[in-house]
């Protein structure tokens, strides 16, 4: 069984911390997974920056950036995620927009991502049609998860097709939104939620976009499986003592 | 060959939509129906009606003479420089704020890169009284300065993109994230033939009038409706697009498209996107774009905001790969050069995106019986400053 099937079968209340790979410095990449573990993260999801990120808002533009203009490159990345599997062991996916795979080449892309043991992957520009006719078979040949996005507008129709096309978890976005904006759950995102809910999907469900704090953590833990957290956790990392950073925003969340 | 859109919203390899799952939802609607809408007989007698009355049509076709003797050929200029606001955007955004309304939006936002297209968007969101949003990058809000004070007069909110380059690729990012977070009530006009399936295809539809028109006008002219070259200026390549459009099944009309060389193709300082590009995905479409290695798209460059875009539309990738259109380019200095002359052998002052076509004239070789149609897609009034600064008028 992969690490994510395994992980949400054991556990509830999944924590899924988001970062840019190469922010805050360079090579800062698999310290900051290594610490994440240590410091009760259940899940990682490490973004290959991009110069075009439209799903993303301020913060994860603006660490983009950053890891761009360090020398951040996909196969840069692979370099440095070479001995992950010596030191962490929580499920990994690797989260950016489909150029950048493209000119990697897909097929080599899920061949790095086994080698150095990601699960899976969060594409957000990458179509469900696309994937479902170029690309889904790559993925499973390399035992890769590719995980799709829902949003309060998605159809109930189309979030079965999500569901069918899935093996690891649906990523509920908590409002159609950039990257980066405040959770607030209203009357109509708690009917989206549990919508989806009483679906009954073959998928575990986690929600993203606008969790912040263990208070917006808890809540969205009500209607589903766990929960992500990006911006608010990029936000806070401090270049000079990356580490101490990293612990001290995990403390909020697991004291 | 198909050179058009196939049902998978696809021209040959290039199209598709590739956007994240908050932007299905809009460009679904969409794409399930704008060609309805489009061919509907009440939305093309108000199309046509507004583009008679409001913006100027038909624009004229007119014989350069003084042109045509420099270049031993029959020169025509599309005047697309004679429509109310300046230039061909207006075809296009009458077009989608006809679509906007009857798809029941109450908002509209637009990218602009030179602001013709953020001032017709404006135009025609004051003509309805709908709310407009206009993303422009901040470099481009410093040298179109004339562009933000009509749009603003016209009761546009111009919101500065500052990231990235902080011109038309960075506009249209900001201008995605703003549909994204406004799904339901907000049409986005986009201005040229790129983005997800349909707009390739929409916006190419209604900039198509122009080779219309043009087809008719020659017939006049010339007792054919086929020239030898059809010639336009290539950005993101609407008004290209307008100009090929009814010509692109004439394979023997050659349809020539002319990219900003900037300083050179090979400087590091160029918009060249068919010279400098490598296939992949930028803003929303499978396409050609300028880009690293790394999948990265490049800052492009060029002295017309217009033209300082790092991809082409999807459906120009299909007619460049196929070698139905032929893709050329031209310098910023031969681009100002050709302006100049266009003023004082014709007296007409053309947008520095307009003379880049009018430059590519001086590369060719005629016979004196050719007749060729060159797109002059703007006029120069937003270039005063850059033309008069690089004549030292």
């Amino acid at each position: 069984m992969n690490r994510i099937n395994k992980l949400f079968q054991e556990k509830k209340n999944i924590l899924s911390i988001y970062y840019t790979a190469g922010y805050p410095n360079l090579g800062d990449t698999v310290a900051i997974a290594e610490e994440l573990e240590r410091s009760g993260a259940d899940l990682l999801e490490i973004g290959f920056p991009y110069s075009d990120p439209v799903a993303d808002g301020p913060i994860i533009q603006a660490s983009s950036k950053t890891a761009l203009d360090g020398g951040m490159t996909l196969k840069l990345l692979f370099e440095q995620l070479k001995d992950l599997r010596k030191t962490v062991s929580i499920p990994v996916l690797l989260m950016g927009y489909v150029n950048p795979m493209l000119q990697y080449g897909v097929a080599n892309f899920c061949k790095s991502c086994a080698e150095v043991g990601v699960d899976g992957c969060i594409v957000p520009d990458l179509p469900m049609s696309e994937y479902e006719a170029l690309y889904s078979d790559v993925f499973k040949e390399n035992g890769l998860t590719n995980i799709f996005l829902v949003t309060p507008q998605t159809s109930e129709e189309r979030i079965r097709k999500i569901d069918g096309l899935s093996n690891g978890f649906i990523y509920l976005l908590s409002s159609s939104a950039t990257t980066g904006k405040n959770l607030q759950v209203s009357e109509s995102t708690e009917a989206y939620f549990s919508r989806v809910a009483e679906m009954k999907l073959n998928n575990p469900t986690m929600i993203g976009f606008g969790i912040s704090s263990k208070e917006t953590f808890d809540k969205a833990c009500q209607y589903a499986n766990g929960a992500i957290i990006g911006s608010a956790f990029v936000k806070s990392l401090k270049s000079d003592n990356v580490i101490a950073s990293v612990k001290d925003f995990m403390k909020t969340f697991k004291p | 060959m198909n050179y058009f859109v196939n049902e998978k919203g696809y021209f040959g390899d290039f199209g598709g939509a590739y956007i994240p799952e908050m932007l299905y939802p809009n460009v679904e609607e969409l794409r399930t129906n704008y060609l309805k809408i489009i061919e509907d007989e009440d939305f093309q007698k108000e199309f046509h009606q507004l583009l008679k009355d409001y913006v100027g049509r038909p624009s004229p076709l007119y014989l350069a003479k003084r042109l045509s003797q420099r270049y031993n050929a029959n020169i025509f200029l599309k005047r697309e420089d004679l429509n109310h606001t300046g230039a061909h955007k207006i075809n296009n955004t009458i077009g989608q704020i006809l679509l906007a309304e009857r798809l029941g939006k109450k908002r509209i936002i637009a990218e602009t890169g030179a602001g013709q297209h953020g001032v017709a968007t404006a135009t025609v969101c004051a003509l309805r009284g709908l709310e407009c949003v206009v993303y422009m990058g901040e470099i481009d809000i410093q040298r179109q300065a004339p562009n933000v004070a009509r749009m603003k007069m016209l009761g546009a909110t111009v919101v500065p993109a500052t990231s990235g380059s902080k011109t038309l690729k960075d506009a249209t990012n900001e201008a995605m994230r703003d549909w994204i977070n406004n799904p339901l009530d907000t049409h986005y006009i986009v201005g040229s033939v790129v983005g997800p399936h349909p707009y390739p295809d929409m916006v190419a539809i209604f900039q198509s009038i122009i080779s219309e028109e043009t087809k008719k006008q020659l017939v006049e002219h010339t007792g054919s409706d086929q020239p030898d070259y059809v010639l336009a200026c290539v950005g993101g390549g609407s008004n290209a697009m307008g100009m090929f459009y009814h010509f692109i099944n004439d394979e023997n009309v050659k349809l020539i498209a002319v990219e900003a060389a900037g300083k050179g193709v090979d400087t590091g300082h160029s918009a060249a996107t068919t010279f400098l590009g490598k296939e992949g995905v930028l803003h929303g479409s499978r396409s050609i774009l300028m880009q690293t290695e790394d999948g990265q798209v490049i800052e492009p460059y060029s002295v017309s905001a217009g033209l300082d875009y790092p991809g082409i539309g999807p459906q120009h990738a299909h007619l460049f790969k196929t070698l139905r259109g032929e893709y050329v380019s031209v310098t910023d200095d031969e681009a100002l050069q050709a302006g100049l002359r266009l003023t004082q052998l014709e007296g007409i002052i053309p947008a520095i995106e307009s003379a880049h076509a009018l430059a590519y004239l001086e590369k060719m070789k005629f016979t004196g019986k050719e007749n060729v149609v060159v797109c002059l897609s703007g006029r120069g009034d937003k270039d005063m400053d850059t033309y008069l600064k690089y004549f030292g008028l």
